[in-house]
Formats: structure tokens, C-alpha cells, sequence
């Protein structure tokens, strides 16, 4: 009763913001607006007892990527998004088209918690059988990650770190300042 | 937000407690939610609210980007390295039931290592990524 009491809130909050998203025309509000939008997710992650993602959601969604957003806006001079000239009649259709059939394709989901899906029944209960005689540690998901999928994470540290060169590379030019600068002189 | 008296004293009191949160998450991601990447994540944004309260120059003196390049590539090299470690040892890439004699406590090294490699690297690539920002909006 309780969950589905807060489920609704949320997800109520969660379209309220979305629209709000969409309306709104000033761009720092609108990342404070999808600050609060990965708040409520991460909200609705704990209320689906997915602590971990929930926690990654708080932390990157509404943390560091509102952090790095609002160094971009930072950085351009309009703050205000400018205000469309024509209907977009097309791109409604087209999104109204695909979100009717990502509705209808929910109906092939099974429900939340459903015992006997897929996901529940290939590896899962192994890992809950077995990651504490296996690995010793208590948290599964700390299990799965580090330990039987080390390598996969492994692949997702090589990616952040990529990330990081990246951005280096692109826009961190610190380097060539300071050659630049030597150049003037 | 150089000389607002609130903000100033507030960060400076939060950024120890931000900080030894970001260890809790690190080293109890065992047994509660959490690990590397979310502690590497909250580690970062503790020194980023610094940064934008007192000014990048005072973070910069910590921190300058050199070493953050350095401990982003730690990070990447703690975590093969350990996978390294374990094919010399005779067992299987990341296998780190040969890190000790008994295969729990191999694994309890080994999951904390790599922890330990993937919270380096995370926050220090965020803090790069934040650097890189900020630096090109003081300058340019």
C-alpha cells in the first residue's frame, strides 16, 4: 500500500519535471530540472530496492553531471533557449508513433518481480547461492561486479578513463596555452 | 562566491565529511551499497564544491592536473595489474582466488584492490573532466 503510495508520487513528481523540462526556456533551470529528474529516479530505484544503481543515479545523475552541465552553460554566452518558429507536426507524429509502440511492447515484459523471467532464471540463482561461499562478501551486486564479472568492470574503468583522455585531448588544452603563450613571448 | 561568509564556512566544514563518506562507500562496499566508482565519484564532487567556492587556484595547489593524469592511469594499472598479478600466480586473469592461500581471503584482497583501482581512477578522470571546464572558462 505504502509503496504503491509513494511509487505514484514520484512517478507523479517524475512527469511533473518532464513537462516542466519541456516548457521551460531558460537552460539553467533546465538542468537544475534534470538534476531533480535523476533525484526522483534515484528515488524510485531505492523504492524498487536497486540501492546501488539508485546510489550511482545521486551521485552522477544529480551530482557530477549538473556540476559538468552547468560548466558548459558556463561557458556559452545565451542562456535562454531560443523559441521554435514552426510547429513540429512531423517529429510529434513520429514520437507519438514510437512511444505507442514502446507501450505496447511493455505488455511482452514480464512484471515486476515476476519469479520465472529470464533475468531471475539464468545466472541469478547461482550468484545468490553462491557468492558468499564463492567470494565472502554480503553485497551480491559487490559480488557480480568485482569478483564474477571482474572483467567486464574492468572494461568499464578502461572506458572512464578513455572518457577522461578525451576531454583532455578535446578541451583541456593546457599545453598548447602555455606553448602559445611562449610563442608571444 | 569568493567572499560569501555561509558558503565558505559550510564547504570547509563539509569537505571532510564528504570526503571520509566517499572511504566509508569505498572500503563498506562489501557489505552495504556502494564501491569504487560511487566513492570515487563522491570523493570528486567533494574537492569540485571546494573549487567552486574558493576558487579553482586553491584546488589546483592540491591537486594539479599532472598528478590527476598520473592517478587516472593508477587506477587502470592497479586494476590489470592485480589480473596480472594472478596469471604469474598460475590461475586464470582476475582469478583472485590464488592471491592467497585461502580462496576467500584471495578474493577479499582482490575485490578490494581492484575497488580501491576503479575509486582512483574515477575520481580523478571526473576531476579532469571538471578541470578542463572550468579552466577554459577562466582563461579563454
Amino acid at each position: 500500500m505504502l509503496d504503491t503510495f509513494i511509487d505514484i508520487t514520484l512517478l507523479a513528481f517524475l512527469t511533473t519535471t518532464a513537462i516542466a523540462i519541456i516548457k521551460v526556456r531558460n537552460l539553467f533551470v533546465v538542468i537544475m530540472l534534470f538534476s531533480i529528474f535523476s533525484l526522483h529516479s534515484a528515488g524510485l530505484f531505492v523504492v524498487m530496492d536497486a540501492a546501488d544503481v539508485a546510489f550511482t543515479e545521486a551521485a552522477v545523475g544529480a551530482g557530477i553531471s549538473t556540476v559538468l552541465m552547468l560548466a558548459t552553460l558556463a561557458l556559452t554566452k545565451d542562456h535562454d533557449e531560443k523559441r521554435p518558429t514552426h510547429h513540429a507536426r512531423l517529429p510529434l507524429l513520429v514520437v507519438l508513433i514510437t512511444g505507442a509502440a514502446l507501450v505496447y511492447g511493455t505488455y511482452d515484459i514480464p512484471s515486476f518481480g515476476d519469479p520465472h523471467s529470464p533475468a531471475q532464471e539464468h545466472v541469478k540463482p547461482y550468484y545468490i547461492e553462491h557468492s558468499m561461499e564463492d567470494t565472502g562478501v554480503a553485497n551480491t551486486v559487490t559480488a557480480v561486479l568485482a569478483s564474477y564479472r571482474g572483467y567486464d568492470t574492468l572494461g568499464e574503468v578502461t572506458v572512464i578513463f578513455t572518457a577522461g583522455i578525451g576531454v583532455m585531448l578535446l578541451i583541456g588544452g593546457r599545453l598548447t596555452r602555455k606553448r602559445n603563450k611562449e610563442d608571444d613571448r | 562566491m569568493k567572499h560569501n561568509l555561509v558558503l565558505r564556512f559550510i564547504t570547509k566544514y563539509l569537505f571532510p565529511v564528504i570526503a571520509l563518506f566517499a572511504l566509508y562507500v569505498q572500503f563498506h562496499g562489501d557489505y552495504g551499497p556502494g564501491g569504487g566508482f560511487q566513492a570515487g565519484v563522491i570523493l570528486s564532487v567533494a574537492f569540485i564544491l571546494y573549487a567552486m567556492v574558493f576558487g579553482m587556484e586553491t584546488i589546483e595547489q592540491v591537486l594539479p592536473l599532472r598528478v590527476l593524469r598520473i592517478l587516472a592511469s593508477t587506477g587502470v594499472l592497479i586494476y590489470s595489474g592485480t589480473g596480472i598479478i594472478t596469471l604469474l600466480m598460475g590461475g586464470n586473469f582476475l582469478d583472485y582466488d590464488i592471491l592467497s592461500l585461502r580462496p576467500i581471503q584471495g578474493q577479499h584482497i582482490g575485490i578490494m584492490v581492484i575497488e580501491l583501482g576503479v575509486g582512483i581512477t574515477v575520481s580523478a578522470v571526473m576531476l579532469i573532466i571538471f578541470y578542463a571546464f572550468s579552466d577554459r572558462r577562466n582563461h579563454d
